[in-house]
């Protein structure tokens, strides 16, 4: 296992785990308003200090977490829910009407800036995490479709498919059973990186008010608060600012740490 | 080649028949009469009917697709539903600020990124590489926003040599304008030189394993020439392409440094068109950052065509 791959996973275990804790357990109630302790710098009693309401940035940034994840996560589930079947789909039917559709559609969802369709469909069907996450999740969609199609057509090729399909397999239970298991590292490395890029994505989304909508805390709506006050309070934009570097740096290191680990020719070629 | 093009043409117009469908379709959708909205909620039923009749909402919704999409074609974007001036003047206006942002922000992340990419590949693996790779992980995991905020922190706040937010517009000089743009054109580049000097390390990377790089270094050459003579030209064609799509990520990525910064360029226009239902200036602003986003696609696979007849046959 490679630096990168260990220096990552602990960054971004350091995140879930606050996340999974917050449930539980946060320092103090991170909506509890608290003004005459408002806007502490960082101290022995608020970790993290305070915002303009006095609440616990700590405990906002343990629960903002937890909306991070939530949002990216179930993008990622999105973008291999609906890309992974459709990429096996394609290169099971190779060169067909079906796989040209599927790709042609692909580009075109590729061609549109993501970020402005997202924008675009928040601000029509209102501002939230839900709607966040499908804008996000839309666009993970030919990712996957896109990476599953090309691993699974150069296994086409292979023996063992070949001997598959004289036992009588259907291309269906082919792409399942064989296929299938053969693209999953590919799509471990690629969930990854879609999942780091789902974390910035919804940053970018709750800092202009269209992502998770109050009292649930967000780190991209921590900053939008924080602007105005980032003369006077600093540590209101650098805290959240924080959180996100080291949780989209944590996912990949991560990333570039598994392709490398999972991908048997690379480690051969190391050792 | 001619084949080649006239194909990726077909491609082009097809992408952006269906991109116009799914965003007017989008809008179509969208909740809130833009009528009602603008006259609130006491209006009377016949005052209603009368604005939207005057805002064309009346007639059927393919009719009223063809309308915008014809007009579009004619340079005609219909009129705001709420400033009631051209859309078309609206957007050649907020254009002024956000074209220049993104060519200045795409020059400094070339800036940037060429000479840390090609620095990197010629170190690989000593502690020159390690640290421009280090630096570019961070700088690819860092939201421009937050950068963004930074950079108002330490150069507008703290050391006041910018101001922290607006546009000075050109009609001050361009010195002036330059001025109001260098904050948020450095937050925008940042991440997208650190994604470049990857791209530009790997390319040169792959090509200094090639042949003719040997050759390069048997008849002669030095290294270091061999590099630049032979290695850096033949990198450029896939760093080209990635400039080619970051322009126009750029040119839609600038939408929220542009709220950061309170810029008046498109992406402020997209959010105050948004808050008040303009959705006529919505869905053309929208439409006009697709439509540069797939010609710019279609122009780089042109060039790399071009440069590269390899590339004709593939599809």
């Amino acid at each position: 296992m490679s630096r990168n791959l260990i220096l990552g996973a602990c960054l971004s275990s350091l995140v879930v785990l606050a996340a999974l804790v917050s449930f539980v357990w946060t320092p103090y109630d991170h909506a509890a308003l608290n003004i005459p302790d408002k806007l502490q710098p960082p101290n022995a009693r608020h970790w993290f200090g305070t915002d303009h309401f006095g609440r616990d940035m700590f405990s906002m940034i343990m629960v903002g977490a937890r909306t991070s994840i939530a949002v990216a996560l179930v993008a990622v589930g999105i973008g291999v829910g609906f890309g992974v079947p459709v990429g096996l789909t394609a290169a099971a039917r190779k060169g067909s009407w079906l796989d040209e559709l599927i790709m042609r559609g692909n580009d075109l969802v590729f061609a549109f800036p993501s970020l402005v369709i997202a924008i675009l469909i928040t601000a029509v069907f209102g501002a939230g995490a839900i709607n966040a996450i499908i804008a996000i999740g839309i666009f993970n969609i030919p990712v996957f479709a896109r990476i599953t199609r090309g691993a699974a057509l150069s296994l086409w090729e292979r023996e063992f498919i070949l001997a598959a399909r004289v036992a009588g397999k259907g291309a269906a239970r082919i792409s399942a059973e064989h296929i299938l298991p053969n693209v999953a590292n590919l799509l471990i490395v690629q969930g990854t990186i879609q999942f780091s890029l789902g974390i910035l994505a919804e940053a970018g989304l709750s800092y202009v008010g269209l992502g998770a909508q109050p009292p649930t805390p967000s780190w991209g709506r921590m900053l939008a608060d924080a602007q105005t006050m980032v003369s006077f309070a600093p540590h209101l934009a650098l805290i959240p600012g924080l959180a996100i570097i080291v949780t989209v740096l944590g996912l990949n290191l991560m990333g570039d740490g598994l392709r490398d680990w999972l991908d048997p020719r690379i480690r051969v070629a190391r050792a | 080649m001619l084949r080649y093009a006239l194909k990726r043409l077909i491609s082009l117009v097809l992408s952006l028949a269906v991109a116009s469908v799914v965003i007017f379709a989008v809008i179509e959708v969208a909740p809130g009469d833009p009528a009602s909205f603008m006259l609130g909620v006491n209006a009377q039923p016949d005052t209603l009917a009368a604005l939207r009749a005057e805002l064309g909402l009346d007639v059927p919704r393919l009719e009223r697709y063809f309308t915008w999409v014809g007009g579009m074609l004619t340079g005609d974007f219909g009129t705001s539903y709420t400033y009631r001036t051209p859309v078309s003047t609206m957007i050649a206006d907020r254009m002024w600020v956000s074209l220049p942002l993104a060519l200045y922000a795409l020059t400094l992340s070339t800036a940037i990124a060429f000479p840390a990419g090609i620095y990197a590949a010629s170190r690989r693996g000593r502690p020159g590489d390690i640290a421009v790779m280090g630096a570019t992980q961070l700088g690819i995991a860092v939201p421009n926003f937050w950068f963004a905020m930074m950079l108002v922190l330490i150069f507008a706040i703290n050391l006041r040599l910018f101001n922290a937010g607006g546009f000075a517009g050109w009609e001050n000089g361009i010195w002036a304008g330059l001025h109001s743009l260098t904050l948020p054109a450095i937050a925008l580049a940042l991440p997208q030189a650190a994604i470049l000097a990857r791209v530009m390390r790997s390319a040169l990377l792959d090509i200094l394993g090639e042949d003719f790089m040997r050759t390069a270094r048997a008849k002669g050459l030095s290294s270091r020439q061999a590099l630049w003579r032979h290695g850096v030209r033949n990198a450029l064609i896939p760093v080209l392409t990635i400039i080619g799509l970051q322009f126009s990520f750029l040119l839609a990525g600038a939408i929220i440094i542009e709220q950061v910064f309170y810029l008046p360029g498109l992406g402020r226009l997209v959010f105050q068109a948004i808050s008040s239902r303009d959705l006529i200036v919505v869905e053309s602003v929208v439409m006009l950052l697709v439509f540069a986003v797939i010609t710019v696609n279609f122009l780089v696979d042109l060039a790399y065509a071009a440069v590269d007849p390899r590339l004709r046959s593939r599809t």
